[in-house]
C-alpha cells in the first residue's frame, strides 16, 4: 500500500469528517439546551443543499446570494418544527420526543420528495474543479472550502457561546435548565435559539458538501446519523471534541472504504457508534458522569 | 380475566371467519400481511409499550429470521419446520448477547444504538452476496407443508399466518397479566423503583428484548416461506419506522392496539395506490399527530373521542 494512496484517503476523509462534525455540533447544541436528540437534524442538511439548488436554478440567484437564502429558509423550517411539533407536546417523555422528531424527519423528507422529486441533483462547486496536488495526492478546491467554512463556523460558535450574553445563557441551560430559569433566563427562548442555530448549521453542512457528493431528498438520513455518531464520539459537546469525533469518523470511514471494502463503508460508522455507546457512553474524551434518579 | 378470554375468543372467531366474508383473492393476500405485521407490532409493543424500551432496529430481527429460514431451506435444503425454530433460537441468542450492553442505554441513546444495529444488519444482507444473494434477493424458498397440505395459496397462508398470530396474541395477553408483565410495567414507570422492589430489571429487559426478537424472527420465517422470496429492501430502516408507527398509532402497551395499528398501516397503502410514493408523508404526519393529540393511541383515543362527542350532543 503506497503512502500517496493513504494520504489521499486521509485528505478526503478529513473533509467528509468536517461535514460530520458540523452536523454533530448541531445535534449537541439542541441536546445540551433541551435534552432532545433531534432525529430530524439530517433533514436540514438535505434542505440546505436542495434549497441552494432551487435558488440557483429557479430564482436565478448568484451563488453568493443563493447560499444565505437557503440557510434562511432552512432556519425557518427549524423554527416551525420547534414551534409546531416540539413545544406543543404535552407529554415530553424521551420516547415521545424520539417518535415526534422521527415523524418530523419523515414528513420533511416526504415534502422534499414532493418538491424536488426523487432525482439526484448537482450543485456547481464554489470555485471551479481544478484539482490541487498535495504531496502525492490531489484534492479539489471544494475540499478546501469545506475545511475553511467548518473552521470559520467553529470559531463563530466559540465566540457566541463564550462571549455573548445569549450564548452564555444557552450554556447555563445546558448545565441546569431549572437553575437557568431561576436566574431569569428564558429557557423556552433558548430552546428555540438552539433549533435556529442547529438548523442553520445543518443547512451550511448540506450546502458545502453538495458540490462534492450530489444531493437528493433522502441524503439527510445517513448524513444525520453519521453526524450523531461524531457527536457521540465527542461526548455530545458542542465544541472541539465533536469536531475531532467527526474527523476521526471521516478518516476511518475513508480508509475503511479504500482499504477494506467500499460496501461496508456505512457499517463502519455504526460499528464505531455501538462500540462507543457500549464502552464509553460519555464520549472518547469525557469523564464518566454519575446519574441522579 | 374472564372478560379478556371472552374478548379473545370473539376476536379469534372473527379472524377465522373473515375469509368467508372477504372472498376476494387480492384482499386475502393483504390480510396475510396484516397477520405478519400484527405479529411484528406485538413483538415491538412488548418491548416498547410494556417495558418502555425503544427499538428502531426490529426490521433487522425480522430480516434475520427471514434470511436464516431462507438460507437454511435453500442452500442447506433443511425442512422449513426445523429451519424456523433454528432461526428463532439463533436470533434470540444474538439478541440476548447484544441485549446486555445495548439495554444499559436509555431513551435517545437506546434509540440510536438499536437503529445502528438495524442498519448494520441491513448492510450485511446487502453485502454477503454468496450467502444472501445481495440486493437482488434470495429466490426459491419452499412453502411450509403440514400433513400433506402445502401452504401455497393466499387462503391457506391466511390460516397458517393467523394461527401463529393468534397464538402470539394469546401468549402476549397472558404475559401482560402475569408477574412478568407487572414487573415490566414497573420498569416502564421507574427502573430504579422496580429494582428496589426486587425486580431484576437488567435481566428482565434483556429477556423481553430477546423474546421480542424471537417473535420477530418467527414472523420473518413465516414471511419467507409464504413469499418464497426475500430481498434486503423489505428489512431496511424504513420498515423499522413503519413498525414503530403501527405500535404508536394502535396504542402503546395494548395488544389489540397493535392489531389495529398493523391493520391500518397495511391497508392504508392499498387504498392510497395513487399516492403510492407519498405514503411516507402520511406516516410522518400520522406519527406526529398521534404523539401530540392521542398519545394513548387509537385503542384509548377513540373511546375518549366518542365520549366527548356524546357529551357535546347531550349539552346542545
Amino acid at each position: 500500500m503506497q503512502f500517496d494512496q493513504i494520504l489521499q484517503y486521509v485528505l478526503s476523509g478529513l473533509s467528509t469528517g468536517a461535514i460530520y462534525a458540523l452536523i454533530g455540533i448541531g445535534f449537541s447544541i439542541i441536546y445540551n439546551a433541551t435534552g432532545i436528540i433531534n432525529f430530524a437534524q439530517g433533514e436540514f442538511v438535505m434542505l440546505g443543499g436542495l434549497l441552494t439548488l432551487s435558488c440557483l436554478e429557479l430564482l436565478k440567484l448568484p451563488l453568493w446570494a443563493a447560499i444565505p437564502c437557503a440557510i434562511a429558509v432552512s432556519t425557518v423550517v427549524g423554527i416551525l418544527f420547534e414551534r409546531l411539533a416540539i413545544r406543543p407536546l404535552k407529554q415530553p417523555t424521551p420516547i415521545n420526543l424520539v417518535i415526534i422528531t422521527i415523524g418530523g424527519s419523515i414528513l420533511i423528507r416526504g415534502l422534499a420528495m414532493l418538491v424536488w422529486g426523487k432525482d439526484t441533483h448537482a450543485i456547481p462547486p464554489f470555485s471551479g474543479d481544478t484539482p490541487i496536488a498535495i504531496g502525492g495526492a490531489t484534492i479539489l478546491p471544494q475540499h478546501l472550502w469545506i475545511l475553511a467554512i467548518t473552521l470559520l463556523i467553529i470559531v463563530i460558535n466559540k465566540v457566541y457561546f463564550y462571549h455573548t450574553i445569549s450564548g452564555k445563557a444557552m450554556r447555563a441551560c445546558s448545565y441546569n435548565r431549572r437553575a437557568a430559569g431561576l436566574v431569569g433566563i428564558d429557557v423556552r427562548r433558548m430552546v428555540l435559539f438552539s433549533f435556529i442555530i442547529s438548523s442553520a448549521m445543518g443547512a451550511v453542512a448540506g450546502i458545502i458538501v453538495a458540490p462534492l457528493t450530489m444531493t437528493a431528498y433522502d441524503v439527510g438520513v445517513m448524513l444525520g446519523l453519521k453526524g450523531f455518531c461524531a457527536a457521540i464520539i465527542g461526548g455530545m459537546s458542542s465544541g472541539i471534541s465533536t469536531v475531532i469525533g467527526g474527523l476521526i469518523l471521516g478518516v476511518l470511514e475513508s480508509l475503511g472504504a479504500g482499504l477494506i471494502s467500499s460496501g461496508y463503508k456505512d457499517a463502519i460508522a455504526f460499528i464505531i457508534l455501538l462500540l462507543i455507546l457500549f464502552i464509553r457512553p460519555q464520549g472518547l474524551f469525557g469523564k464518566a458522569d454519575s446519574e441522579r434518579v | 380475566m374472564k372478560k379478556d378470554l371472552l374478548l379473545f375468543t370473539v376476536f379469534s372467531i372473527f379472524i377465522m371467519l373473515a375469509p368467508q366474508l372477504f372472498s376476494g383473492g387480492y384482499l386475502m393476500n393483504v390480510l396475510v400481511f396484516v397477520g405478519i405485521n400484527t405479529m411484528l407490532a406485538i413483538a415491538l409493543n412488548l418491548l416498547l409499550g410494556y417495558a418502555g424500551q425503544i427499538s428502531l432496529g426490529h426490521a433487522g430481527f425480522f430480516g434475520l429470521g427471514a434470511y436464516l429460514s431462507g438460507i437454511l431451506t435453500t442452500t442447506y435444503s433443511l425442512n422449513p419446520w426445523i429451519a424456523m425454530p433454528a432461526a428463532a433460537i439463533a436470533v434470540g441468542f444474538l439478541a440476548g448477547i447484544i441485549g446486555f450492553p445495548i439495554l444499559k442505554l436509555k431513551g435517545h441513546y437506546l434509540a440510536m444504538a438499536t437503529l445502528g444495529l438495524g442498519i448494520i444488519i441491513f448492510i450485511v444482507f446487502n453485502e454477503t452476496i454468496e450467502l444472501t444473494g445481495g440486493p437482488s434477493g434470495l429466490p426459491g424458498i419452499p412453502n411450509l407443508e403440514l400433513a400433506g397440505i402445502i401452504f401455497d395459496s393466499d387462503v391457506k397462508n391466511y390460516y397458517l399466518i393467523w394461527g401463529f398470530t393468534l397464538a402470539v396474541m394469546l401468549f402476549s395477553l397472558n404475559l401482560s397479566n402475569s408477574r412478568i408483565g407487572r414487573s415490566l410495567r414497573a420498569i416502564h414507570d421507574s427502573e430504579v423503583a422496580a429494582q428496589v422492589l426486587g425486580v431484576n430489571a437488567r435481566l428482565l429487559k434483556v429477556q423481553i428484548f430477546a423474546l421480542s426478537a424471537v417473535i420477530s424472527s418467527l414472523a420473518g420465517s413465516l414471511y419467507a416461506h409464504t413469499m418464497t422470496f426475500v430481498s434486503p429492501a423489505s428489512f431496511g430502516f424504513n420498515f423499522s419506522i413503519e413498525l414503530l408507527t403501527m405500535v404508536v398509532i394502535g396504542g402503546l402497551g395494548s395488544i389489540y392496539g397493535s392489531f389495529l395499528g398493523a391493520t391500518l398501516l397495511t391497508l392504508l397503502p392499498e387504498f392510497l395506490r395513487a399516492a403510492h410514493d407519498y405514503d411516507i408523508i402520511i406516516y410522518g404526519g400520522l406519527l406526529m399527530l398521534m404523539v401530540m393529540y392521542m398519545p394513548g393511541g387509537l385503542v384509548r383515543g377513540i373511546p375518549v373521542l366518542f365520549r366527548k362527542i356524546v357529551k357535546k350532543k347531550g349539552e346542545s
